[in-house]
């Protein structure tokens, strides 16, 4: 018996927008020139907030922050392709796509800050809480759209993860399952190139993470991850087609953390310097500048006086966040169960003492 | 004798035995750099990538081929980076690391050592802050060791990489590099099993360790300036329990205090005062106490004061069992 070929695969890469922002005018989505204006401005906001927090944890105002610098492109893009309705999960390093989503800058920072109060709980957003764990949210995503497809809601989930979390076995199981039940769930891999100090090489012995879509039998594209046009139309044409009961998409951005893992991190002791220096030249937020610029939705002045209308709002926006958390310490019994059980309640009780007592 | 940290005593003793054994090898996320802790800080220059391995981001990964490294000969120390984050493995620690041994009626064993950083006091995101003993002590095939001095941090682990069973090795990130002390530059051994009476005392017991020692310490000298003499035990091993050595001791002062960071049922504490109802329980003058974490969530760090037990709430609880 001969060997014979049973399959071949072929995995696509998308861009639309190259280093410079010159647009591929077959590709380019259709946005109004309000829209990429705001598109941009998340950008730039999510870099001063980036900034200020990275300041802020340097006085020990706050505690480690995991900054966005290098992602803006997808999680910005990722954020006006959703719609409100859809569900979104996220992990720690995705502030920009959460304050896109329309979470006040004034609240992201108290979950900075460690306070509770500062995860999105508000029910007009559907954003799930930031997984810390990595890649256990993937198939949290999985399960929500299931529940969407099962009462039969135009509704997608979409969840965002990192290049390490795909060597979670939590990952393989959620691709799987949404694969099996064909899910309305957009997987966007956020591949930065680095899981701390450990190069995407040996996180796994493929060439690329969206090939992988191919063995659990779900659609897969890889984008340019500092793209925001590319990211925006992926993900925005993944999400239709979810919505339309046709199953999931792995959509992996290549990307680059520019900045720390977290600010507890040094990455000089690992990163080669060039390879920053490389990267820097794709920053998302200077190739956007470029296309706004060509299609002369923004000049160089405009431009200025926005990034200092962004930093003016966060630095506004953080310091009204960190003046008026006001929570109770009693508050970490609340929400442990729906209704507090006596065990609980005598412990909350003791703790309440505790205070009286040293409060004399 | 030089000065050193908690976290350069773990990394002259995974040095030390990785010179004098070829067996052992590191697995773990970023431990080529040295690890976010900086644990394993210079070993992949001295023993190669071969032999300190930098693996994909998967603690089941981790365990998991543990497992089969230690079956077949090596002595894997796997680092996982944060306590919390063991349970992202835990089928491979609970199903099969804790019974090869007995699956295989002796056949195959498991002597790996999974280290991790754990505890509160750090001031770090959600999920980086649990203690979680009580579930390792209840994980039966598995030995718990907890130090709280950079002496016993390098002799335990010294320990626990020559032990032939599973080892979970949990290193108070608190006391890194919060406390020196002067520790012996040749190898030794601390024994698992053993705790250590760091204060004698007539008054009352504390039974504690890792971190909460010194807030018991602390509380210790408080009640001094009262005339109160505690005694306080460093238990240093959760699994096996030195029963005898808190025993003893509460037989003699007939008041106890357990402290620990773990939330409150079914943790440790538990499981102490157990064994002393069992064995000792005429000898009691009053109630035993228990200060500990709470039954709910560890909160984000801004609350973490008021979740963890304090001098405060240490002397809270030992006033209890005094005033009985």
């Amino acid at each position: 018996m001969p060997i014979t070929t049973i399959g071949t695969f072929s995995v696509q890469r998308l861009q639309i927008l190259d280093e410079k922002g010159n647009v591929d005018k077959a590709l380019e989505p259709k946005l109004s020139n309000d829209i990429l204006k705001k598109i941009y401005y998340q950008m730039i906001s999510s870099r001063a907030f980036d900034d200020k927090c990275i300041n802020l944890q340097r006085q020990g105002k706050i505690g480690t922050y995991a900054p966005v610098r290098g992602h803006e492109a997808v999680q910005i893009g990722t954020a006006f392709a959703l719609e409100s309705k859809d569900w979104l999960f996220t992990t720690y390093r995705d502030s920009a796509v959460l304050m896109a989503r329309g979470l006040p800058a004034s609240q992201l920072i108290q979950y900075w800050a460690g306070n509770e109060a500062g995860n999105d709980t508000s029910s007009e957003r559907n954003n799930f809480p930031i997984a810390i764990a990595v890649g256990t949210q993937l198939s949290h995503a999985v399960g929500a759209g299931y529940a969407f497809k099962l009462r039969g809601e135009r509704c997608a989930t979409a969840v965002l993860f990192g290049d390490g979390a795909t060597s979670e076995g939590d990952s393989h199981d959620a691709f799987n399952f949404a694969g099996v039940l064909k899910t309305p769930t957009v997987f966007i891999c956020e591949n930065n190139q680095f899981a701390i100090s450990v190069p995407r090489k040996c996180q796994t012995a493929a060439n690329t993470i969206v090939q992988k879509s191919i063995a659990y039998g779900i659609k897969g594209i890889q984008v340019d991850g500092n793209d925001a046009l590319a990211v925006y139309k992926a993900v925005k044409d993944a999400l239709e087609n979810a919505r339309a009961g046709n199953g999931p998409t792995l959509i992996e951005c290549e990307t680059f953390r520019m900045g720390q893992h977290t600010t507890s991190d040094d990455p000089t002791r690992y990163m080669p310097k060039e390879l920053l220096e490389e990267w820097k030249k794709r920053d998302p937020i200077i190739r956007f500048e470029g296309y706004l610029k060509s299609k002369g939705i923004l000049n160089d002045n405009e431009i200025k006086n926005l990034k200092e209308m962004a930093e003016r709002e966060i630095k506004n926006a953080v310091e009204k966040g960190l003046t008026e958390m006001q929570i109770l310490p009693s508050d970490i019994f609340k929400y442990t169960f729906a209704e507090m059980p006596k065990c609980i309640e005598k412990q909350m009780r003791e703790m309440e003492e505790t205070i009286k007592l040293k409060n004399g | 004798m030089a000065k050193i940290t908690f976290i350069e005593a773990i990394n002259q003793a995974l040095l030390q035995e990785m010179e004098s054994d070829n067996s052992v090898v590191i697995l773990g996320e970023d431990v080529g750099m040295g690890g976010v802790f900086r644990a394993t800080d210079g070993l992949r220059a001295k023993f190669g990538a071969g032999r300190v391995i930098d693996t994909p981001l998967s603690e089941a990964g981790i365990i998991g081929t543990s497992v089969g490294m230690a079956a077949n000969g090596l002595k894997p120390i796997a680092e996982m980076q944060f306590n919390e984050f063991i349970f992202m493995g835990y089928h491979q620690l609970k199903t099969n690391a804790a019974r090869i041994r007995s699956r295989s009626r002796g056949r195959f064993s498991c002597p790996i050592v999974i280290r991790t950083p754990y505890g509160g006091g750090i001031r770090p995101l959600e999920l980086h802050s649990e203690s979680m003993e009580g579930i390792y002590a209840h994980t039966p095939g598995i030995k718990v060791i907890v130090p709280s001095t950079p002496y016993d941090a390098k002799g335990l682990l010294i320990s626990s990489i020559r032990d032939p069973d599973p080892v979970v090795f949990l290193e108070p990130t608190r006391l890194y590099r919060s406390i020196k002390e002067e520790v012996p530059e040749n190898s030794y051994t601390v024994p698992i099993g053993k705790a250590s009476v760091v204060r004698d005392g007539k008054d009352l017991t504390i039974i504690t360790f890792g971190g909460m020692v010194k807030f018991s310490l602390d509380a210790a000298d408080i009640l001094k300036e009262q005339g109160i003499n505690a005694e306080i035990i460093d238990l240093r091993t959760i699994y096996p329990l030195d029963t005898e050595a808190f025993i003893n001791s509460v037989k003699k002062t007939g008041r106890v205090v357990v402290v620990h960071e773990d939330s409150r049922t079914c943790g440790i504490g538990a499981e102490i005062i157990s064994q002393l109802s069992e064995n000792i329980l005429t000898d009691l003058l009053a109630p035993p106490v228990r200060v500990t974490g709470y039954d709910v969530p560890f909160p984000l760090y801004k609350f973490e004061d008021y979740y963890l037990p304090s001098v405060d709430r240490i002397l809270s609880g030992i006033k209890r069992v005094m005033e009985y």
